[in-house]
């Protein structure tokens, strides 16, 4: 049972704080204080007595997820301009502090105030670039900031006849120094944003040839595999065994229809390949690293900002570096002794290379010991290392007008570290 | 924030809501309430402006009710005389034609913290029960336990509770939950909501209708039930099994917390559940919420008390990720030393190699002690890990390696002859505290092995002057001393200056006390000293190598799925680290033999387990093995007629223990003659045995077993050498 929300900013002022069980003071002695941190803001509750922790986490990050839907995105701009929604959220929510409905279908009737944008909604806003990045805006391909939108219920004017189906999923691959994959790992997730008011059932069609388990035949060897999967609530499954078809009546907001994973049995070889020779120069003074990396991906996909973080040995005073093209840059971190290398698009089946000279006083050969491993942080569009696809998808009854549905499919890297 | 001139924004908000020309704009007006509520959440008082919202609250517009319903609720209990005037409103309000506002003004109503109130919306509650939108029920039946609450001295009203329990059977499931919920709180005098059979079974078939969070939550009421019989208990496993499976983390913690509650008689049952839950457990444990990361690591921790078995081939899913919080990488890092087997033990060294060198120091330290903790059982692979670090020559890297030694020869002596080689030469590189009193322990206890040990002493009693801290002249001085013991001819000047500096000139009142103790001690002649001074050099029970027993599951299983297993300490959870003097002292007994013979008929319950009631305790130091073994007469001596298992020796240890036998000592593996020292307590006697393989051809004689006996007692020892006979054939069998 939560006894108080609050929502937090990281200096500690509150946006929004709700007393669900009457006690005006907080007593801070036998209270436990549980948070989740979400795009930048505290989620926080308390409670007296010793509730299920996976409750109230998952609880608090579904308040931010629904945030998040009601208003557009999450910052403690959008936070404070939306207070009165988020205590009408709230209020429906949570009563005297147990969670009554957190599902959108039902809280729709209820939320009667309007969202307020901090600008009107432009496909260019700066701050929402994040996720899929500007670079993708080609003819074909959903606008990165087209999912930052607030949902708007009530009205069906702007734009809302969109849904989209995202393909995530993230990578967490140790590379061995001899180059042999020792650990990759692939969750996944197949997530709805859906916009659309009124829509009956979506039916996802996914590969026909998808083997779950371990034990199951491999067919050709063309197979996509996964490991386990669960599904939404809400997915119904009797074509799935036969087709592979998830049925769906997707409420508006953002839900994961399915998770999955994959575990150390890649389909395909790693995204990323990274060759670097350490050297010691003569004198002392001068270590020399070479880092050759490729990329194993089609060619028409582009990663973006890729980052390469190397750790250097302690007291590495500066850097010299050759990187290849000029949109490269690469900086000595000294208060991490590390060193960090950007690219911020690094194209499919290409070789990239960078020479950095370190200058470090007094190096021994145990301090090339400090260096590494390297760990890349990356996100790939259009690429899935499942292979998983949506083959078709399907909105009954046909919607009236023009319905937009878009597909994307993007892989993160979670963590991803090559050994030196 | 407006903290100043608050005042002032009080008054020009009243002006304006008292304003009839705002008043009649509607948006304008409302503006205004959000401005007053805007200003409340930010710590404003604006309970001055009650009346004004008061009025405010007789509208049609349904945002502008709920703001000011959120204002009445915050500020009742500082106006009570002001809220009277808004329960018309909404005593109105609750017989709306709209199910909506009839809800919101109840809740609302419901929420007034007022001495009195409860008159007024006694009947409203009573209305809202047998409403007949589902909406204006379930805000209702919270109702009446907020009612409770507000009148807590008064009697528990028997009618609504039979109500209560009768909507359980309410067609909203969301309603049923919450006459749960109600009902807990309305009987918490009485131990809460009763559930009886037929509440249990309406419930679990209801399970299926409720949404994931009224899932978990009547899951945690059912832990109450008790089923009558074997058949109901696995009728009721059986409709749970599907929840196991639940990608949703609150009903799949909820779903194993109650097997495992359920199933207390069959542990079976429970593994099976565990086995089955491995892989959504996992699953928290990598998601993308790091807090639920955070509470799915705790909670494996625990379940690995009882299973350790169970996630060893899911080693790779605690490796540390580069960008997780610490709270994460410390978690994980004490479940991959809690998980480690043969088959794992060498790639999870590897990875933790990769975290010393990493540049948080907290997190490079916790990952050096589980290299060391993980020692305990591969000494060999994890010593030269740890050697090879010190060739780093960092001071937070040498102090955690030294410190890890220290607590790796007290409790594996086999590593010292090793560590007394590494440690030669890390005195420059160790500049704080905890690293130097380490570095001073093993040249106290260790120090005949380590050549350089009394030039390292000078050092440090050279540079007293400038040492800040008492602990570690303490330690200098305990070191000096039992080095003095062992080398007296390096020794005697510098212990000589060391007392007198510290007795004269020493303003720290411990560190001079310590010194005069060890001044007088001298005085009583060499050999007392050494009498008192000189204990065992490693951990005289070696229990720890075997690791710690398997915890039942019930030890955990009530706090399971609540926040009691994240506040546990993130940090080692082993003292060993500290106050390392205490190891010198404590085992200071004056005959430790005097109890074995006496206590050998106080077992402890889980001794009593052991095959023909052999037990470990109480222990038997090296030296009184040694002293018993060459008292003795040979007892029996037997060839076994099979050579000796080509296992580990540390798997010999094992198997031995589960059998109650105690392995005192034994020689490396490859080494010939092979030998190897056990004992055990068993009914009343004290049963000593040697292993010996003589030769190195398998094919030829044979292991030799002689054994020894205090008292004698010939059952007993035939049964020992059957119990012995069996577990090294068995081991024999595995490797071959």
């Amino acid at each position: 049972m939560i006894s108080q929300v609050f929502i937090l900013t990281t200096s500690g002022d509150h946006l929004i704080y709700k007393d669900c069980i009457l006690v005006t003071t907080i007593l801070h002695k036998g209270m436990h204080f549980v948070h989740v941190k979400q795009g930048g803001l505290y989620w926080a509750a308390s409670t007296k007595s010793n509730p299920s922790p996976f409750t109230v986490i998952e609880f608090l990050n579904r308040l931010a997820a629904l945030t998040k839907d009601y208003c557009g995105s999450l910052s403690e701009k959008s936070v404070r301009m939306n207070f009165a929604l988020i205590y009408e959220l709230l209020d429906e929510m949570v009563d005297y502090g147990y969670i009554q409905t957190t599902s959108t279908d039902m809280l729709k009737n209820f939320i009667q105030t309007e969202t307020m944008s901090s600008k009107p909604f432009s496909l260019f806003e700066l701050g929402n670039v994040g996720l899929f990045g500007a670079e993708t805006q080609q003819s074909k391909v959903a606008p990165s900031a087209a999912t930052s939108r607030p949902l708007m219920f009530t009205r069906g004017d702007q734009g809302g006849n969109e849904i989209f189906v995202d393909v995530i999923e993230r990578l967490s691959v140790i590379i061995g120094s001899n180059g042999v994959v020792m650990k990759a790992d692939i969750e996944g997730e197949i997530r709805v944003k859906c916009y659309l008011p009124g829509c009956s059932e979506m039916r996802i069609g996914l590969n026909e040839e998808l083997s779950i388990g371990k034990s199951q035949l491999r067919g050709y060897g063309m197979a996509v595999r996964m490991d386990e999967c669960s599904f939404h609530q809400a997915v119904k499954l009797d074509e799935f065994d036969a087709y592979r078809i998830l049925k769906i009546c997707p409420s508006q907001g953002e839900q994961t229809v399915m998770q999955y994973q994959l575990c150390d049995d890649l389909p395909c070889a790693p995204p990323f390949r990274l060759f670097p020779t350490v050297e010691r120069d003569i004198g002392n003074r001068y270590e020399v690293e070479e880092m050759v990396t490729y990329s194993n991906y089609c060619h028409f996909c582009v990663a973006l900002n890729v980052s390469v973080t190397l750790p250097i040995p302690k007291g590495s005073v500066s850097l010299s570096q050759e990187l290849s093209s000029p949109d490269q840059s690469a900086e000595l971190q000294s208060k991490n002794k590390a060193l960090q290398w950007d690219i911020p698009r690094f194209p499919g089946g290409a070789q990239l290379s960078a020479l950095f000279k370190l200058e470090v006083p007094g190096l021994s050969s145990a301090s090339l010991q400090e260096v590494g491993p390297v760990s890349l942080c990356f996100e790939l569009p259009k690429h899935t290392c499942t292979g998983l696809q949506v083959r078709f998808l399907r909105l009954t009854p046909t919607q009236p007008g023009s319905s937009q549905r878009w597909v994307r499919y993007v892989t993160h890297s979670d963590s991803y570290t090559i050994r030196i | 924030m407006p903290y100043f001139g608050s005042e002032e924004t009080v008054k020009e908000l009243k002006r304006a809501l008292s304003n009839p020309n705002i008043q009649s704009d509607r948006l304008r007006y409302r503006n205004y309430i959000f401005r007053v509520i805007r200003s409340m959440t930010q710590g404003l008082d604006v309970s001055a402006l009650f009346m004004e919202m008061v009025k405010a609250s007789a509208t049609v517009d349904i945002v502008q009710k709920k703001l000011v319903y959120l204002y009445m609720c915050t500020y009742a209990s500082l106006k009570p005389d002001l809220v009277l005037l808004a329960i018309n409103t909404l005593r109105k309000d609750c017989a709306d034609p709209n199910p909506m506002v009839r809800g919101l003004a109840l809740r609302n109503m419901c929420n007034l913290r007022m001495p009195g109130i409860t008159e007024y919306i006694q009947q409203p509650i009573m209305t809202g029960l047998r409403d007949k939108a589902p909406y204006v029920r379930r805000v209702a039946v919270l109702g009446c336990a907020k009612m409770q609450r507000l009148q807590t001295l008064t009697e528990i009203d028997a009618t609504i509770v039979n109500e209560l329990y009768g909507m359980l059977r309410d067609p909203d499931p969301v309603v049923m939950v919450n006459c749960l919920r109600a009902l807990e709180e309305i009987l918490q005098a009485e131990g809460g909501v009763v559930i009886n059979k037929p509440i249990a079974h309406h419930l679990l078939n209801r399970l299926k209708d409720l949404d994931s969070w009224a899932q978990s939550e009547v899951l945690t009421f059912l832990l109450r039930y008790r089923p009558r019989s074997e058949d109901e208990l696995f009728d009721i496993l059986s409709l749970l099994d599907g929840f196991l499976q639940s990608g949703h983390t609150p009903v799949l913690a909820a779903t194993l917390r109650l097997f495992l509650q359920l199933a207390a008689e069959h542990p079976a049952v429970q593994v099976d559940a565990l086995v089955r839950a491995r892989g959504p457990l996992l699953n928290a444990c990598g998601a993308q919420s790091r807090e639920l990361r955070f509470a799915g690591l705790c909670h494996v921790q625990k379940i690995l008390k009882s299973q350790p078995g169970q996630y060893g081939a899911h080693y790779k899913r605690f490796f540390c990720s580069y960008s997780e919080p610490s709270y994460i990488k410390f978690r994980k890092i004490e479940i991959l030393v809690e998980l480690v087997n043969d088959e794992n033990v060498g790639l999870v060294l590897e990875e933790l190699r990769g975290y010393c060198t990493d540049v948080s120091l907290e997190l490079a330290q916790a990952a050096i002690a589980a290299i060391g903790r993980i020692g305990r059982m591969y000494s060999e692979k994890c010593l030269d890990i740890l050697t090879g670090l010190l060739g780093l020559k960092q001071e937070h890297i040498t102090s955690a390696v030294v410190q890890t030694f220290r607590d790796l020869t007290w409790h594996c002596p086999q590593s010292t002859v090793l560590v007394c080689r590494a440690v030669e030469g890390c005195e420059e590189t160790i500049q704080d505290a905890e690293g130097k009193q380490a570095l001073l322990w093993l040249l106290g206890v260790h120090g005949g092995k380590i050549n350089s040990a009394p030039y390292v002493l000078e050092g440090y009693i050279n540079g007293l002057k400038s040492e800040m801290s008492s602990a570690v002249k303490v330690e200098l001085l305990t070191a000096a001393v039992q080095l003095f013991l062992v080398r007296p001819a390096e020794m005697q000047d510098m212990l000589g200056r060391l007392l007198q500096y510290c007795i004269e000139e020493e303003s720290d009142m411990c560190v001079r006390d310590r010194a005069i103790l060890s001044y007088r001690l001298l005085q009583c002649g060499v050999a007392e000293t050494r009498r008192v001074i000189q204990g065992p050099e490693s951990d005289p029970s070696m229990g720890v190598i075997i690791g710690r027993p398997e915890e039942p599951v019930s030890n955990w299983v009530s706090t399971f799925n609540t926040l009691t297993p994240l506040c546990g300490r993130v940090t080692s959870p082993e003292p060993t680290t500290s106050g390392c003097t205490n190891h010198t002292t404590q085992n200071v007994v004056a005959d430790p033999l005097a109890g074995t013979s006496e206590e050998t008929e106080v077992y402890t319950p889980e001794d009593k387990q052991g095959v023909i009631g052999m037990s470990l305790g109480p222990t038997l130091l090296h030296e009184d093995f040694e002293r018993l073994w060459l008292e003795l007469k040979l007892s029996l001596r037997e060839n076994l007629g099979f050579p000796g298992p080509r296992s580990s020796p540390e798997t010999l240890q094992a198997a031995l223990q589960l059998v109650k036998m105690q392995t005192l000592a034994f020689s490396r593996a490859d080494t010939l003659p092979w030998k190897a020292y056990i004992y055990t307590h068993c009914s009343g006697t004290l049963v000593l045995a040697e292993l010996l393989q003589p030769t190195a051809e398998p094919e030829s004689d044979g292991m030799v077993l002689s054994i020894k006996q205090k008292p004698e007692d010939r059952q007993v020892l035939q049964e020992f050498v059957a119990v012995l006979k069996t577990v090294l054939q068995t081991l024999i069998k595995g490797t071959s």
